[in-house]
């Protein structure tokens, strides 16, 4: 159970300075991303997107129809890579399944009473189980934020290891909801609890609630991701979630995580975008670098 | 996905090691110099005008990236310094002393909205004739100095309450001459409170960074400031000397190297002048086990790194708990593998060009010394430039308190470390230095940062950032760094009489 057999330890987590966590972001934010590595960080970046629908009036047509999309981002333009994954509420899973069939994109299900969390464990495990069933290949799971803030730090560590469990093969994300933790400092410990309980990725957000992945709050949990590869050579990947609307804003996450984490995670096995907006920004950029002039975005499809 | 992560984890579990040499490469963003405009010989600014060297000699300025040469510089001389200096006179006697106080902020407002205005030239100038990185010079070097000019007109009609009962009086002519480092920046720290307190002043820019204080001279014309207020003489030593020596001058300021500093002293001893001395350090940089640990390497690389290390409160002597060694110093070998070092014109650029060839090879000798000293030498697999003068970023490891790169001001972008056990045990190493300027600690224990600020002997203690600067905040240093205090209120001091 877990990545490692022993219950999490507050100690283990360094203390964070915001002040310098924003000056580093800062920093990435003045590198300057031109010509050839502007076009091969937006494919990259296009490539790691969960392209997200999570809405209550989801349709299974709304579904169908991302799919697509997932697919065939824009198949005016050749050479665009497919998104990395659909992310969808469990009761879409199949649907989305079967509309991806052939492809390489994952179906990614929110589950454990998402957004809120505030369910039975009992309850969680359900909804865990019955979106592996239909055949989500990654569960996107939410912390309890509540027991963590009472510092119940076993019981947010215990529920996401019996998740993981209750995931078998399918990759485990853990959703830290960092809008709600208040500190990075907190944020560090959800990360380091969430790493030591077994999560295949750390993500910021449910996208319900603001402010949702920021910069700072994406360094720090790189930063637990990088040392807990120092420790024990095991890489874990990272999604920032919500928010991240904008190309440019794509571009300065992947310089921080090129200069935090370097090579090996540049690559949608290790980090994601949870965007939805994000996809069609990025296929204005690289159209506007094919053609030289922006195209409005009547031209592509809002799906 | 799974069984590819698999294979990854088994491939990295041996030997677990970052790559920062692949991936996202980014491609050459060179800031634009084309709408520079340098004359090709620059003469001396005296008494509000350019004037011919009296006897006519002129010296390169070179770019240090490209070894290029930029334009041709006076060579002032003793009778230009005595020029320059009964200009300043007169312009203290009969204008700028008798001017009320509000008009002479007028004009030092003035000149700091002109380098406002004028930032990114002076920004990329900068960075052409000192080989600093553009990104330093633009966003750190020139609004810094338009911000000291914009402090100080503040300060000028108000030096009662700066200092209320002691009748605040200005001295005089200053002489003031000003390091290579940080070029437009240094002549502000230092024509900013003079004029402000009422001086006028004759400044000797480094010989090899002159351009930035030839341009700040066409703006001082620009501004209309009257003739004589401000005079500008380029040259190498002999003419500073010649500045030091002048029975003339009231005050000097000096900011460079130890030696030179105390030249300066012995050969003032006994005129009256007054004399602020700002000179080397070796400051010591503590990491306490508690810190926040990413965020102190960014302090340690910021620290050294900054300006190639060109900084005479560089953060060159690492002091980190043992307990936490090794852990940081893997994240700053990891961290220095991301660094960019190269074309100071690249707005990528972390580490540009050494300033000289003659630092340059200072540095390299040091390089020696530490690896014959048997310090564990580690530097970056990065590329640098074929062409220009350039040193990648060094460290020492398992140095000693004995050993010379800890003791000697290297100025150059390599940091030797120690690891410490005891609280006591720090202190005392850090203080074991003739210098005193500046010292960082790093921890997230506010009653440990006072503890060790009441007991470093350093100018500036920055605790959990470094090298930050503001002109409210004074700067100065102890034992061999120098006296006086540079900013702040505490930076009008030297150029008042107070009774």
């Amino acid at each position: 159970m877990g990545n490692h057999n022993v219950s999490y330890q507050p100690s283990i987590s360094p203390p964070i300075d915001q002040i310098s966590v924003e000056e580093r972001c800062a920093r990435f934010q003045s590198r300057s991303i031109k010509g050839e590595t502007k076009v091969a960080g937006l494919k990259l970046a296009l490539s790691m997107i969960d392209l997200t629908t999570l809405e209550g009036k989801d349709s299974e047509g709304k579904v169908k129809q991302l799919c697509y999309k997932a697919m065939h981002p824009h198949d005016a333009m050749p050479g665009i890579p497919t998104v990395a994954a659909v992310c969808v509420y469990p009761t879409m899973v199949r649907t989305a399944r079967k509309a991806l069939k052939g492809s390489n994109i994952k179906v990614a299900a929110v589950a454990t009473a998402f957004p809120s969390g505030l369910a039975p464990l009992k309850v969680k495990l359900d909804d865990t189980k019955f979106a592996v069933e239909e055949g989500a290949d990654e569960i996107d799971m939410v912390i309890s934020r509540g027991r963590f803030l009472q510092g119940d730090f076993n019981l947010v560590f215990d529920e996401i290891a019996a998740v993981k469990e209750a995931c078998g093969k399918a990759h485990l994300k853990v959703i830290l909801e960092t809008g709600e933790l208040s500190t990075l400092d907190n944020v560090r410990k959800a990360s380091d609890i969430a790493i030591f309980a077994g999560a295949d990725f750390i993500k910021t957000s449910t996208g319900k609630i603001q402010p949702a992945a920021t910069m700072p709050v994406t360094l720090v949990m790189l930063e637990a991701i990088r040392d807990y590869y120092y420790e024990t050579g095991k890489m874990i990947g990272m999604k920032p979630a919500g928010g991240i609307a904008t190309s440019k804003l794509a571009l300065h996450y992947l310089v921080m995580v090129r200069e935090t984490l370097g090579e090996a995670w540049m690559n949608p096995d290790w980090f994601r975008f949870g965007a939805s907006k994000l996809a069609n920004d990025i296929l204005m950029q690289l159209a506007k670098d094919q053609t030289g002039v922006y195209q409005s975005l009547n031209y592509f499809s809002n799906d | 996905m799974s069984k590819k992560q698999d294979k990854k984890h088994q491939q990295q579990a041996a030997e677990p090691s970052l790559d920062f040499s692949k991936a996202l490469i980014y491609t050459p963003a060179p800031e634009s110099s084309a709408h520079i405009r340098l004359k090709k010989q620059y003469d001396l600014f005296i008494n509000g005008t350019w004037v011919k060297p009296s006897k006519g000699g002129y010296f390169e300025t070179i770019n240090p990236s490209t070894e290029q040469v930029l334009a041709k510089v006076a060579e002032g001389t003793q009778e230009d310094v005595d020029k320059a200096v009964k200009a300043a006179r007169a312009a203290y006697e009969n204008v700028w002393s008798k001017m009320p106080a509000r008009e002479r902020a007028k004009y030092i407002y003035r000149i700091a909205r002109l380098i406002q205005e004028r930032a990114r030239e002076f920004a990329v100038i900068e960075s052409m004739d000192g080989g600093k990185p553009i990104r330093e010079s633009r966003d750190i070097d020139i609004p810094l100095a338009a911000n000291h000019f914009f402090y100080y007109a503040g300060w000028a009609d108000k030096l009662e309450y700066a200092f209320p009962g002691k009748n605040p009086e200005s001295i005089g002519v200053a002489g003031q001459i000003i390091p290579w480092n940080f070029p437009l920046l240094m002549a502000a720290w230092k024509i900013a409170p003079a004029l402000a307190a009422g001086n006028t002043v004759v400044l000797k820019p480094a010989e090899s960074t002159p351009l930035t204080a030839l341009k700040l001279a066409e703006i001082i014309e620009e501004s209309g400031l009257p003739a004589g207020v401000v005079n500008i003489v380029t040259g190498a030593g002999a003419t500073g000397a010649a500045i030091v020596n002048h029975p003339d001058i009231d005050k000097i300021a000096f900011t460079g190297s130890t030696d030179v500093g105390k030249l300066i002293q012995k050969a003032i001893a006994g005129t009256g002048k007054k004399l602020t001395l700002e000179l080397g350090g070796k400051a010591a940089n503590i990491i306490f086990e508690d810190a926040a640990l990413d965020q102190a390497v960014e302090g340690i690389v910021n620290g050294i790194f900054f300006n190639q290390g060109h900084v005479c409160c560089a953060g060159s002597r690492l002091f980190v708990q043992e307990g936490v060694a090794d852990k940081v110093i893997r994240k700053l070998k990891d961290r220095m593998a991301s660094l960019i070092v190269g074309d100071p014109m690249d707005k990528n650029t972390d580490i540009g060009a050494i300033n000289s060839p003659e630092q340059l090879k200072k540095i390299n000798e040091y390089l020696k010394i530490g690896v014959n000293e048997g310090g564990e030498v580690f530097q970056p697999n990065c590329s640098i430039p074929s062409k220009g003068y350039f040193c990648k970023p060094t460290l020492f490891l398992n140095t000693s308190q004995s050993h010379r790169v800890v003791q000697e001001e290297i100025f150059g972008p390599v940091l030797a470390v120690q690891t410490f056990r005891t609280v006591e045990e720090v202190i005392e190493k850090a203080n074991n230095t003739p210098y005193g300027l500046s010292a960082g600690v790093w921890t997230d224990k506010g009653s440990k940062i006072f503890n060790m600020t009441t007991k470093l002997k350093a100018g500036v203690v920055w605790a959990n950032t470094y090298n930050k600067f503001d002109p409210s905040s004074p700067f100065g240093g102890f034992r061999e760094s120098g006296f006086g205090r540079e900013g702040g209120l505490h930076g009008l001091l030297p150029y008042l009489n107070l009774r």
